[in-house]
């Protein structure tokens, strides 16, 4: 009598603990719900499409023809795609370790014990608030050939003008120079996370020994913020393939050297929204996820080997 | 001794500021710009302040684009994209971090592809998807991708993970359904989350060009960075006009700043350094 009582007991128990489950997986699908079908919708598919799209000729009317592998020939024998190639690692090269170094200098500076920190830190975020398009307006004014301040600043010290924004030979050296001035903010406070992390008694027991405050931060500072300078570095060469805003705002498609300066983004833009050609474009923005998915390869490597954790 | 340090720090003063300097100086010469007459921008050698102060290039500029509405349109998808996406992906992070259901793992890992797929990738079936609704030159083709987020979903669930488990254990003894739990119990919790993801949204869904690019060409749908970028070819050589629209365009983003100068900047450490 009582081995069944209890028997029914633990029955019931389970039931409830089953219902329990039930209510809890049909809690997680309504949670998901809304996610799981925009992101299939807008994300998944698309992809699925996009692939599909690079092995096909999609004119105008956005009508798709099989092609094979065209697109991916045209993409390795294309000198557009190669000079935005170029012009993409170039912006990595230039932009990424200036704007490295003169955030770890700042970031250097503001961890120090000085008054203000806050305002400086703040008043450095700026550009990293703003948009980037209306930034970019303004400083295609500040580098105008005729009227801009840039070559009134140069004349100061007798040096001649010049259209800056017009010439295919400079123009992309402008547009890195915003780049670096636009970054720096968030560099800083990715850098200063990192500093602010270090703890006080390695500088303590440097200063012991007699280690003066230079040899102390190429020796502690440098080496254990490093996770830090990695991540910059590899969100700055990723992020030059993101590069499009500047581009298009201070030189813009009705420039005859427009062409000349595009990076991958922008010659991305190009095939698929100026010119055309969306089935090309599809496969220039396969060949992008391939690089950007070997850096993230790299990334997760040279985090392991490279970089020094605390 | 003392002196030394005084004079040291006053070096680190000096050149901490010339960054200052070259940092706020665009943004200085983009409003003083904007309040002078074409004819004096042009001025050679330049004038610094305007000699004739005039809010012409802000009234004009109106005249051309229908700027008003394009104030509101920005005003109103990023509002949408922000609520829209912090709280779809809120309540998906948490059933992702806290509830155990067949086929998560699976979905997970979905997402966390997802994040790592430039958006290139996407853009065109997304256009042409747009397209097939019927919605090219809407506002809701402005904001209709932007509500579903990889990113703002991976970030919501770290939030969730670093909570502690025995609090929603003890509610679902007390009977508590999930919907509670999460209503009640979590979403306080998850608040300095829910802040982060918010500026980061806001920020995205303000200052975003390409899609709204593509997607909309009507004056009447616009948002204010493909504005701007009509108003440089309409505008060629009247610069105060160029400057006053960038003035417009930033100016929301700035006061946010300055009202939430610490949210901003811990959420860029948050948005920044994964895990």
């Amino acid at each position: 009598m009582s081995g069944k009582n209890d028997s029914s007991k633990v029955y019931s128990y389970k039931e409830k603990n089953g219902k329990r489950q039930r209510n809890d997986w049909i809690a997680a699908y309504i949670f998901i719900a809304p996610l799981v079908i925009g992101l299939a919708a807008f994300y998944v598919w698309p992809f699925i499409q996009n692939v599909w799209f690079s092995f096909n000729d999609v004119n105008k009317f956005n009508v798709a023809t099989f092609n094979g592998l065209d697109n991916y020939k045209k993409l390795f024998s294309d000198p557009a795609l190669w000079g935005a190639l170029w012009n993409t690692v170039k912006y990595i090269i230039i932009v990424v370790p200036i704007s490295i170094f003169l955030s770890i200098v700042v970031a250097a500076l503001l961890n120090a014990s000085i008054k203000g920190k806050s305002i400086y830190r703040t008043l450095y975020f700026l550009p990293t608030v703003t948009m980037p398009v209306a930034v970019s307006l303004t400083w295609r004014w500040i580098f105008n050939g005729d009227y801009g301040l840039f070559n009134e600043f140069l004349g100061l010290f007798g040096m001649k003008g010049h259209a800056w924004l017009g010439d295919a030979n400079t123009a992309l050296y402008m547009i890195m120079i915003v780049a670096v001035w636009s970054g720096i903010g968030y560099n800083v406070i990715i850098l200063l996370a990192g500093m602010q992390g270090i703890s006080r008694s390695y500088y303590e027991a440097a200063a012991i020994d007699g280690a003066s405050s230079v040899r102390q931060f190429f020796k502690i500072t440098i080496p254990l913020v490093s996770p830090s300078i990695f991540f910059i570095l590899i969100t700055g060469m990723i992020g030059a393939f993101q590069v499009f805003d500047s581009i298009f705002m201070m030189v813009g498609p009705e420039n005859p050297i427009y062409p000349k300066v595009l990076t991958m983004n922008a010659l991305f833009y190009r095939n698929a929204f100026e010119t055309g050609y969306k089935g090309y474009a599809s496969a220039i923005s396969m060949f992008m996820f391939v690089i950007i998915m070997i850096i993230t390869v790299i990334q997760l490597i040279g985090q392991k080997k490279w970089v020094h954790y605390d | 001794m003392k002196g030394n340090r005084a004079k040291k720090n006053l070096i680190v003063h000096i050149v901490l500021l010339l960054g200052v300097g070259i940092t706020v100086f665009p943004f200085l010469w983009m409003v003083l710009t904007s309040f002078k007459l074409p004819g004096e921008s042009m001025a050679i050698p330049p004038t610094f302040f305007p000699e004739h102060f005039t809010a012409e290039a802000y009234s004009k500029i109106f005249e051309t684009l229908p700027f008003a509405k394009i104030y509101m349109n920005t005003i109103y998808t990023t509002i949408i994209t922000v609520v829209g996406q912090v709280a779809i992906c809120t309540l998906a992070a948490y059933a992702f971090a806290r509830i155990n259901f067949p086929g998560k793992n699976f979905i997970f890992i979905i997402i966390l592809s997802i994040l790592m797929v430039p958006g290139q990738i996407f853009l065109i079936p997304q256009y042409l998807l747009i397209q097939k609704l019927g919605l090219i030159n809407t506002l809701t083709a402005l904001f209709l991708p932007g509500l579903f987020s990889a990113f703002g979903t991976f970030l919501m669930r770290q939030f969730f993970m670093s909570l502690p488990k025995e609090l929603e254990e003890a509610a679902l003894l007390d009977g508590c359904n999930r919907f509670q739990i999460f209503n009640k119990i979590m979403l306080p919790l998850v608040k300095p989350g829910i802040v982060a993801l918010s500026i980061f949204v806001a920020r995205f869904a303000w200052n975003d060009f390409m899609w709204p690019l593509i997607i909309n060409s009507d004056p009447d749908k616009l948002k204010l960075a493909p504005a701007l970028s009509l108003l440089r070819g309409q505008y060629a050589n009247n610069f105060p006009g160029q400057m006053a629209g960038a003035v417009i365009s930033v100016i929301p983003m700035v006061i946010l700043f300055f009202i939430f100068q610490r949210q901003f900047i811990e959420g860029v450490a948050h948005t920044g350094v994964k895990g």
